[in-house]
């Protein structure tokens, strides 16, 4: 024993092997910052040549996109309305859906229900995204056209109502681990006043979790916002500021994708505008979660 | 969806020979193919066979980029054929130049570029070069949205527009035929390069009108309804077909469709049998997909160009419109 801690404390090689694991740690940790900079820093360089054609005050204000045409206008406006029209869509789905599910999970499910239920969700996350596009298009546009026999071919619709689908995996699953990670002991003492499942679900456990619930919504406007391949299928690609789900409209995320299988060539006003958007596009992400952020900063319950 | 296609294609011609995998990992020989959508099903077919023919010893891959997105690759030598619906402009030339590639013109097939509504569309019969026109300039962007604008005889129901995207040649062909100017187009509209997504656009759409090359239509006879097209109000409406191509009553919207073969690609053993081998079955297969064979007078001419490797192109690279089959052989004779 006594001889294994002269060997403890002053072996070179230990202390150079415990140095290298520490700096191959950080650089790991570090790798995520640099690549999270060194984007940030690209688009932005790559956007500064965009605005130094096109003014931000057109930029935000002009109603129009049609950068690759005659008449090109630089609006980003009918695209922002796509994105955020298209995540509303699917929000009004996965919110309700994603936590009615994880309160069941949690708080009502038997145990086997649960086994069933979980790895199916899971499935369903796992869908790849290009299969849920052309489900919208060729399945559920159809189907709501025999609804509303007006609605066009692509719509914003049927592409946000599918998407919603989508994120109900990652809103349930994130809320159903910040309420059962709710103590027993307040649903124990909620019981003890009397109070019926339902009842502590919803005013006690709920309440609790709020901010674990929150970043479950964060998470699914995100991946609302930067879907693509849902909207490129079925919302139509076409610029259109519209605030009325039923039309064809083309998001941030359907432009960048339409532009760039075009090929355009390096440093042109159109390979800017990708940029452009794809900078707005982090923006708006980056809003939500700093809203976020401070929404489970104001609610965090502490036990 | 194509590329999946053409990925089901593939292991059908490597299961379909007899050695399998083995002999395709070995040869290697690929043949790279990009450009417009239009050309694209005749190239597939050519491609189809030429590896059937060779035993899958050479992997032939096709993208659709768009007639101006091909010659943009082809310019920067990633590709040894680029598929064009229009002839090569300027700009591309000088950038081709540029690069130091050379290239040989091979007209291969005449398409009827054709204007389509949904089969629930009751007051089309026909339209003017003028009504398309109103449609699609410029000025129209933002303004026209109803039917009703356009002829005041028309409902006045929402004018939903798809059609070919800025990096397509039909695209730019179109514009020039109805508009006046190659590229001259509102942008408000449904855009895409792959034309497949332009068919679902209008088979789904009641008040919907898109245009592309009339194979696309072929193909879907059932879902869409093709719209006679008269040059001038008044003149008597032709409606897309084989025969009124030929004949050339099919105006303004008919036109030459080609590859464009790098010269330096054709070094390439199996560029060059691929090269040949199109053309010698273009008649035939341009035929079943749907296409306007030229006169077999214009193959054995554009085979000649290939094989004295004779580079440059019958046209000025200024847009043309209406370039009739008789036109077309002149000028690929001279150059």
């Amino acid at each position: 024993m006594s001889n294994g801690k002269s060997h403890l404390s002053h072996s070179p090689m230990r202390l150079a092997k415990e140095r290298l694991v520490e700096a191959i740690l950080f650089l790991a940790a570090f790798a995520s910052v640099a690549i999270t900079v060194a984007i940030v820093g690209i688009l932005l360089y790559e956007s500064l040549g965009f605005f130094r054609h096109v003014s931000i005050v057109e930029f935000l204000t002009d109603t129009q996109w049609t950068p690759l045409f005659d008449d090109a206008h630089y609006g980003i406006l009918p695209l922002a309305a796509g994105t955020l029209v298209t995540t509303g869509v699917a929000l009004a789905v996965a919110i309700p859906l994603g936590t009615i599910i994880a309160i069941y999970l949690s708080e009502f499910a038997p145990h086997k229900m649960r086994e069933i239920i979980k790895p199916f969700l899971e499935l369903l996350g796992a869908v790849p995204t290009v299969v849920y596009g052309y489900f919208a298009l060729i399945f559920v546009t159809p189907l709501l056209q025999k609804i509303m026999p007006d609605l066009s071919g692509f719509n914003m619709l049927s592409a946000g109502l599918v998407m919603g689908i989508m994120i109900i995996p990652y809103v349930s699953s994130v809320s159903e681990d910040a309420m059962r990670a709710v103590p027993m002991h307040m649903r124990e003492g909620s019981y003890a006043m009397g109070a019926t499942r339902f009842q502590t679900s919803v005013r006690v456990v709920t309440p609790a979790a709020f901010s674990g619930i929150a970043a479950a919504y964060i998470l699914g406007i995100s991946r609302a916002v930067g879907e693509t391949m849902v909207v490129a299928i079925a919302a139509g690609m076409q610029p259109n500021l519209t605030w009325d789900p039923t039309q064809p409209a083309a998001t941030i995320t359907a432009y960048i994708v339409q532009v760039s299988l075009g090929d355009l060539p390096h440093g042109s006003i159109g390979y800017q505008t990708i940029f452009a958007a794809g900078l707005t596009l982090m923006l708006i992400t980056l809003i939500f979660n700093i809203g976020g952020y401070l929404l489970t900063k104001r609610f965090r319950e502490v036990y | 969806m194509r590329k999946l296609m053409i990925g089901v294609l593939l292991a059908a011609t490597v299961i379909a020979s007899p050695i399998g995998v083995q002999q395709v990992n070995a040869a290697g020989a690929v043949v790279k193919i990009d450009g417009s959508s239009t050309v694209y099903p005749i190239t597939e077919a050519v491609a189809e066979e030429f590896q059937a023919a060779t035993r899958g010893k050479v992997r032939v891959t096709i993208g659709v980029s768009g007639t101006g997105g091909g010659f943009k690759k082809f310019c920067r030598g990633e590709t040894d054929i680029s598929e064009a619906s229009r002839p090569i402009m300027k700009k591309e030339m000088e950038a081709c130049k540029k690069a130091g590639i050379q290239y040989v013109e091979l007209p291969v097939a005449y398409d009827a570029l054709t204007v389509v509504v949904n089969p629930q569309n009751n007051w089309i019969k026909s339209l003017t070069v003028d009504e398309l026109k109103k449609m699609w300039e410029p000025a129209a962007q933002g303004k026209v949205t109803t039917w009703k604008q356009v002829n005041p005889a028309w409902p006045d129901v929402p004018l939903k527009l798809f059609g070919a995207g800025a990096d397509s040649g039909t695209f730019d062909y179109f514009t020039e035929a109805v508009v006046g100017k190659a590229k001259s187009s509102r942008g408000d509209y449904t855009a895409s390069e792959d034309d497949n997504v332009l068919v679902q656009g209008v088979s789904m759409d009641k008040s919907a009108l898109g245009f592309f090359g009339y194979a696309y239509y072929a193909e879907n006879a059932k879902k869409l309804k093709a719209v006679p097209i008269a040059a001038k109000a008044g003149a008597t409406p032709v409606a897309p077909s084989i025969d009124t191509v030929k004949s050339g009553a099919y105006q303004p919207l008919a036109r030459p469709i080609f590859i464009y073969v790098s010269a330096k690609s054709l070094e390439k053993p199996e560029v060059r049998e691929f090269a040949e081998f199109y053309l010698k079955n273009a008649a035939t297969l341009s035929e079943e997909v749907k296409y306007v064979p030229l006169p077999d007078k214009a193959y054995v001419m554009a085979l000649d160009n290939l094989k004295a490797k004779k580079t440059g192109t019958g046209f000025g690279g200024i847009p043309e419109v209406g370039v009739s089959v008789e036109d077309l052989l002149k000028r690929e004779g001279k150059h």
